[in-house]
C-alpha cells in the first residue's frame, strides 16, 4: 500500500487532500467532521479583523449541464462572519484534538503592516501549522481593497508576503487569483516576497446565469445580483494550466504548489500532483456530496499508485511537468487517425455529424444492407479527436498512431514554416 | 350456499377505482428532465425511422430538456395529431424504444413514450390550439369512420384548407381509443379530450350514428363530395367454430371491453370467477387483465402457438403476468362444455408445428374449468357496406381494402386507411394513414384550385 503522507512547505499531513478555505471549514463543528471523515488537512475559512463582515441572503449559484448538477458553482459569500476570538479559540481546540492533521489558517486583513502583524501573532498562538494569504476573492472584499485587489498587483503580493514572513515563523502560503492575464506575475512576486508556497486557483470572476423572469443575474438578492467567484469541475482546466505554468517556470523553481480548482476525485488530485502540486485542496465537491468523498480520494490514489509502482507521493509529483511545452515544440510529423470499433458502435451517428458539419468530412454515414454503418475515411482524417470526444461509448473510437516515416520536427524547423530557423540558426 | 359463477360487484368501490386508474403514471417534470438528458441526439436517429408517423424524436426530447415544451409538443403533433394517445397506447418497446441506441449500449432505452406524453399533456392541459387552417379551398371531403385514421385525415385536411365531414356509426369518435383500449391505459376521458382538441381547429363536421351501407352509401358520397376517405376499422369478430359457442358465459372480448369502457359503474359488470381468454393479441391481454381487475379469481390466456408468434408484445405479456394472468401456449379450443346452458369448462387440444411448419393438433387434450370464456382471436373487415350487391367495388388484399403507398384505393377519388387496410393494426399507423391520405387528397384536389 502506497504511502500517502505528505509534507508540504514543512506542514505534515497523513494524506495530501485538504479542504480549501471556504464554508466547509468555517467552524470547529465542520472541521471536526471533516477530520473524522479522513481529510488530511484543512485551510480554515478566511479570518479578518473585527467587527466580522455581514453576508447577504442568497449566496450561491450553480451551473447544471445536461442534468448534471453543479458542474460549475459560484458564490458571493465573504470571509468568515464570526468574531475573530471565536474562530481563534476553536482553531486552537481543533489543532489540539487533531495534532496529526494539517491546520492552516486563511487570512485577509487590510493592506497595512500592523493589521497583518497583529493577526499573525494571534494565529500563531493557536498552534496552527501555517497561514494562507487570501489574495484571491474576486467579489465583495476586493471592493474594500482586499482579496483579488491585492492578488492582481504583483507589487502588493510581494509586499504583503514580505510583511508576513517578517512577522511570523509559520509557513506562509500565498493563495493566487486566476483573474489575471498571466499567473506568473503574482506567482513570481510571492516567491520574491519569500513565500513558502503558493496555492491556486482561487475563484474566477463570473456571472453564472441570468434569471430570465427576474431579469437579473443569479444568485439574486432582492432583484439584483453581482459577479461571484466561480469554481467546481468546470474550472479545473484553467487551474491545471496555471499550476503547470508555475511548475515549469525557472523563476518559481522549488516553490511548493497546493493545487485547487474543481478537484472532486483522486484522479483530479493526481492530475494536479503530476503537474507539480504537493497537495490538493477541495471545496465544491465536498459542498456537493459531503465529506465522505475523501474515502475514494484516499484509496483511489493509493490503489492507482500501487498499480503504477509509486510508493510515495514524491515518486510522481511533478512527473508530467517536463511534458508540458509550448506549441512551437510539438512534433509536426506525428499523426493519429480515428478508428471505429464496429462491434461496440451503437450507430448514434454523432461522430459523423460532428465531423461532417463542423470538422473534416472524414466519417462516412453508410447503409449496408439497410443497416447504419459509420466509417472513418483515413485520407481525410486529421486526427483532431472530435469524433472520439462526441462518441458516447467508451472505447468505441480510438485514435491510432500512423507511421508517417518522417523524422520528428517542430514548427521552428519545419520546412512548411516560411519563417523557420535557418541552418546557421539551428547550429 | 354456492355463489353465482358470474357475478358483478366482486370488489369494494375503492378497488374498482384503483384497478382502473392509470396503470402507468406520467413523468414528473424532474423525471422528464433526467430522461431527456439520456437522449444522445443521434444523427439519422433510428427512433425516427421506427416511428410510423416519423416524429422527430431527438428534436422534441431536446426541447423538453431546454424547457421548450410547446416546441416539443408541436414537433410531435405536427407529425401525429394523436401523439397524446399514442404516447399511452403505442407498443414503444417494439417501435421507437426498441430502436433507441441506448437499448444497444445499456439495455435501457430513453423512455420516449413517457416523454412524448409529458410534452403533449403539457400542451393539451393548457388548451393551446397550435394549428391554423390554410385559406379555405371550397373542397369537401367525406371521411367515413371517426377513429384515429379518420380523425387524423380530417384534421390534416382541415389544416390544408379543405372541409371534412366525418361519418361515424357510433355515438362517440376516436374508435378503439374510446371503445377498445384497456381502461387503465387511457382513463379520465382522455380519448374525448383529444377528440375535442382535434376538432377545435375548425372545418370538421361530425355526423354520428351514420354507418356506411346503412345510413350513407359509398356511391352517394363519391357523388356529393370531392373525395372520400374510408376508415371503417374492423367491425366483425371471428368465431371459434367449435361446439358450445352459444352457451351462456361465452363472450366476445371486443364487445365486453366496449361495455366496460362505456359503463359508469364497473361494479355492475358481471365477471366470472374462472375466466379464460382465447387469442394471442392485445385484445386477449386486455380482456384477461381487466377480468382480473374486475375481481376474477383466475384468468388464463390460451394461445395456439408459441410466445414469439403472439402479436401481444413481450412487454404486454409481462404486464399480464404481473397482474396474475397465466399464459398457456400451444393449445386450441375444441369444445366449450356446458351444464344447463351455462359454460363450465373449455376443452383444449395441444398443438405443435408439423415438419412442414403448419400448425396441427396432437390429439391430446386437457380441460380448464371456466365460468366465462372470452373470444379474442381477431377482428375482420365487414365488407358488405363497400359492396354493390354481390360485386366488390373496391379491390381487396388479404380480406382488407387494398391501397397504394399514398393510401389510394382502386376507385378514383377514394382513399382508405386504418385497420381496414392491409398493414399493422396500431393507432400510430392509422394516424399515419390518415395523414398520408389527406396529403394525397390535397394534391389530387389541386393546389391551383385555391
Amino acid at each position: 500500500m502506497a504511502d500517502l503522507r505528505s509534507t508540504f512547505a514543512g506542514i505534515k499531513a497523513p494524506n495530501p487532500f485538504w479542504l480549501a478555505s471556504a464554508p466547509p471549514t468555517d467552524k470547529a463543528y465542520n472541521v471536526e467532521r471533516a477530520f473524522k471523515a479522513g481529510w488530511g488537512g484543512v485551510v480554515w475559512k478566511t479570518l479578518g479583523e473585527d467587527p466580522p463582515i455581514v453576508n447577504v441572503s442568497s449566496r450561491y449559484g450553480g451551473l447544471d449541464i445536461n442534468g448534471h448538477r453543479m458542474a460549475g458553482f459560484t458564490n458571493i459569500e465573504l470571509i468568515t462572519d464570526r468574531p475573530l476570538e471565536v474562530n481563534l479559540r476553536e482553531i486552537k481546540q481543533v489543532k489540539r484534538n487533531w495534532p496529526d492533521r494539517a491546520l492552516v489558517v486563511s487570512l485577509m486583513v487590510p493592506c497595512e503592516e500592523d493589521s497583518w502583524k497583529r493577526i499573525l501573532a494571534q494565529v500563531e498562538d493557536t498552534g496552527a501549522d501555517g497561514v494562507e494569504l487570501n489574495f484571491g476573492c474576486p467579489h465583495g472584499m476586493s471592493e474594500r481593497g482586499m482579496g483579488s485587489a491585492v492578488g492582481q498587483v504583483p507589487d502588493y503580493v510581494e509586499m504583503v508576503t514580505r510583511w508576513c514572513k517578517a512577522h511570523t515563523r509559520m509557513p506562509v502560503i500565498v493563495k493566487l487569483t486566476p483573474n489575471v492575464s498571466n499567473i506568473l506575475g503574482p506567482a513570481r512576486a510571492a516567491k520574491r516576497g519569500g513565500a513558502d508556497a503558493v496555492s491556486l486557483i482561487n475563484t474566477v470572476s463570473s456571472i453564472i446565469s441570468v434569471d430570465l423572469d427576474r431579469m437579473a443575474p443569479t444568485p439574486t438578492v432582492d432583484g439584483k445580483g453581482t459577479h461571484g467567484g466561480y469554481c467546481g469541475p468546470a474550472v479545473k482546466p484553467i487551474a491545471l494550466h496555471m499550476v503547470a505554468e508555475i511548475a515549469r517556470d525557472p523563476e518559481c523553481a522549488g516553490l511548493p504548489i497546493s493545487g485547487i480548482g474543481g478537484i472532486a476525485t483522486w484522479r483530479d488530485g493526481a492530475e494536479f500532483m503530476a503537474l507539480g502540486a504537493g497537495t490538493a485542496q477541495v471545496c465544491t465537491a465536498a459542498m456537493h456530496y459531503g465529506f465522505k468523498i475523501v474515502g475514494d480520494m484516499i484509496d483511489g490514489l493509493s490503489n492507482w499508485m500501487d498499480e503504477k509502482g509509486y510508493t510515495r507521493l514524491s515518486d510522481f509529483v511533478g512527473k508530467a511537468v517536463a511534458n508540458v511545452t509550448d506549441w512551437q515544440y510539438l512534433n509536426m510529423n506525428y499523426k493519429i487517425i480515428a478508428s471505429i470499433d464496429q462491434q461496440s458502435c451503437i450507430q448514434c451517428g454523432l461522430c459523423h455529424i460532428a465531423c461532417e458539419d463542423t470538422a473534416h468530412q472524414a466519417v462516412a454515414a453508410l447503409r449496408v444492407d439497410g443497416k447504419r454503418r459509420y466509417e472513418v475515411l483515413d485520407a481525410e482524417c486529421v486526427g483532431c479527436n472530435l469524433c472520439y470526444h462526441v462518441c458516447p461509448v467508451s472505447g468505441c473510437i480510438s485514435m491510432v498512431e500512423v507511421d508517417t516515416g518522417l523524422p520528428a520536427v517542430d514548427w521552428n524547423h519545419d520546412p512548411r514554416n516560411p519563417r523557420r530557423l535557418t541552418l546557421e540558426e539551428q547550429g | 350456499m354456492k355463489s353465482a359463477a358470474i357475478a358483478p360487484g366482486r370488489l369494494s368501490p375503492s378497488d374498482y377505482t384503483r384497478n382502473f386508474d392509470e396503470a402507468k403514471p406520467p413523468l414528473e417534470p424532474h423525471q422528464a428532465l433526467v430522461d431527456s438528458s439520456r437522449c444522445l441526439f443521434c444523427y439519422d436517429a433510428p427512433c425516427i425511422e421506427a416511428c410510423p408517423t416519423g416524429i422527430d424524436i431527438p428534436s422534441f426530447i431536446r426541447k423538453i430538456g431546454t424547457g421548450n415544451l410547446k416546441g416539443a409538443a408541436l414537433d410531435i403533433l405536427s407529425e401525429n395529431i394523436m401523439g397524446g394517445m399514442c404516447a399511452r397506447v403505442c407498443p414503444t418497446e417494439v417501435l421507437c424504444e426498441q430502436a433507441c441506441v441506448r437499448s444497444a449500449s445499456e439495455g435501457k432505452p430513453v423512455r420516449i413514450g413517457l416523454l412524448q406524453r409529458h410534452a403533449t399533456d403539457w400542451l393539451l392541459s393548457r388548451g393551446i390550439q397550435p394549428f391554423q387552417r390554410a385559406p379555405a379551398s371550397g373542397k369537401r371531403v367525406a371521411v367515413v369512420g371517426g377513429g384515429p385514421a379518420g380523425l387524423a385525415c380530417a384534421h390534416r385536411l382541415a389544416m390544408l384548407g379543405h372541409s371534412a365531414t366525418v361519418f361515424e356509426a357510433r355515438p362517440k369518435l376516436s374508435g378503439l381509443n374510446e371503445y377498445g383500449v384497456a381502461a387503465y391505459k387511457t382513463p379520465h376521458g382522455f380519448a374525448q379530450r383529444e377528440v375535442d382538441f382535434i376538432l377545435a381547429i375548425g372545418g370538421i363536421e361530425v355526423r354520428t350514428g351514420q354507418a356506411l351501407g346503412r345510413d350513407v352509401a359509398l356511391e352517394a358520397l363519391r357523388r356529393d363530395y370531392d373525395a372520400v376517405f374510408i376508415s371503417v376499422g374492423l367491425a366483425g369478430t371471428k368465431a371459434l367454430g367449435v361446439p358450445g359457442e352459444d352457451l351462456a358465459g361465452v363472450e366476445d372480448a371486443v364487445a365486453y371491453i366496449e361495455r366496460l369502457r362505456q359503463t359508469r359503474e364497473l361494479s355492475k359488470l358481471p365477471i366470472g370467477r374462472r375466466v379464460v381468454a382465447i387469442g394471442g393479441g392485445n385484445t386477449a391481454i386486455d380482456i384477461a387483465v381487466q377480468a382480473k381487475r374486475l375481481g376474477a379469481e383466475d384468468a388464463t390466456i390460451v394461445y395456439r402457438r408459441g410466445p414469439d408468434a403472439m402479436s401481444a408484445t413481450e412487454h404486454e405479456r409481462e404486464f399480464a403476468q404481473t397482474n396474475g394472468v397465466r399464459i398457456k401456449h400451444w393449445a386450441r379450443p375444441v369444445r366449450l362444455v356446458g351444464e344447463a346452458g351455462q359454460l363450465v369448462a373449455v376443452q383444449f387440444e395441444y398443438t405443435r408445428l408439423d415438419p412442414s411448419g403448419r400448425l396441427t393438433g396432437t390429439s391430446e387434450t386437457f380441460s380448464l374449468e371456466a365460468d366465462q370464456v372470452f373470444k379474442a382471436i381477431g377482428q375482420v373487415l365487414v365488407p358488405d357496406p363497400i359492396r354493390d350487391g354481390t360485386k366488390q367495388v373496391l379491390e381487396m388484399q388479404d380480406g382488407k381494402i387494398a391501397v397504394d403507398a399514398q393510401r389510394h384505393t382502386s376507385l378514383p377519388g377514394v382513399w382508405a386507411g386504418g385497420d381496414c387496410v392491409a398493414g399493422v393494426d396500431l393507432t400510430v399507423q392509422a394516424v399515419q394513414d390518415g395523414k398520408m391520405a389527406a396529403q394525397a387528397i390535397d394534391r389530387w384536389l389541386g393546389a391551383g384550385s385555391r
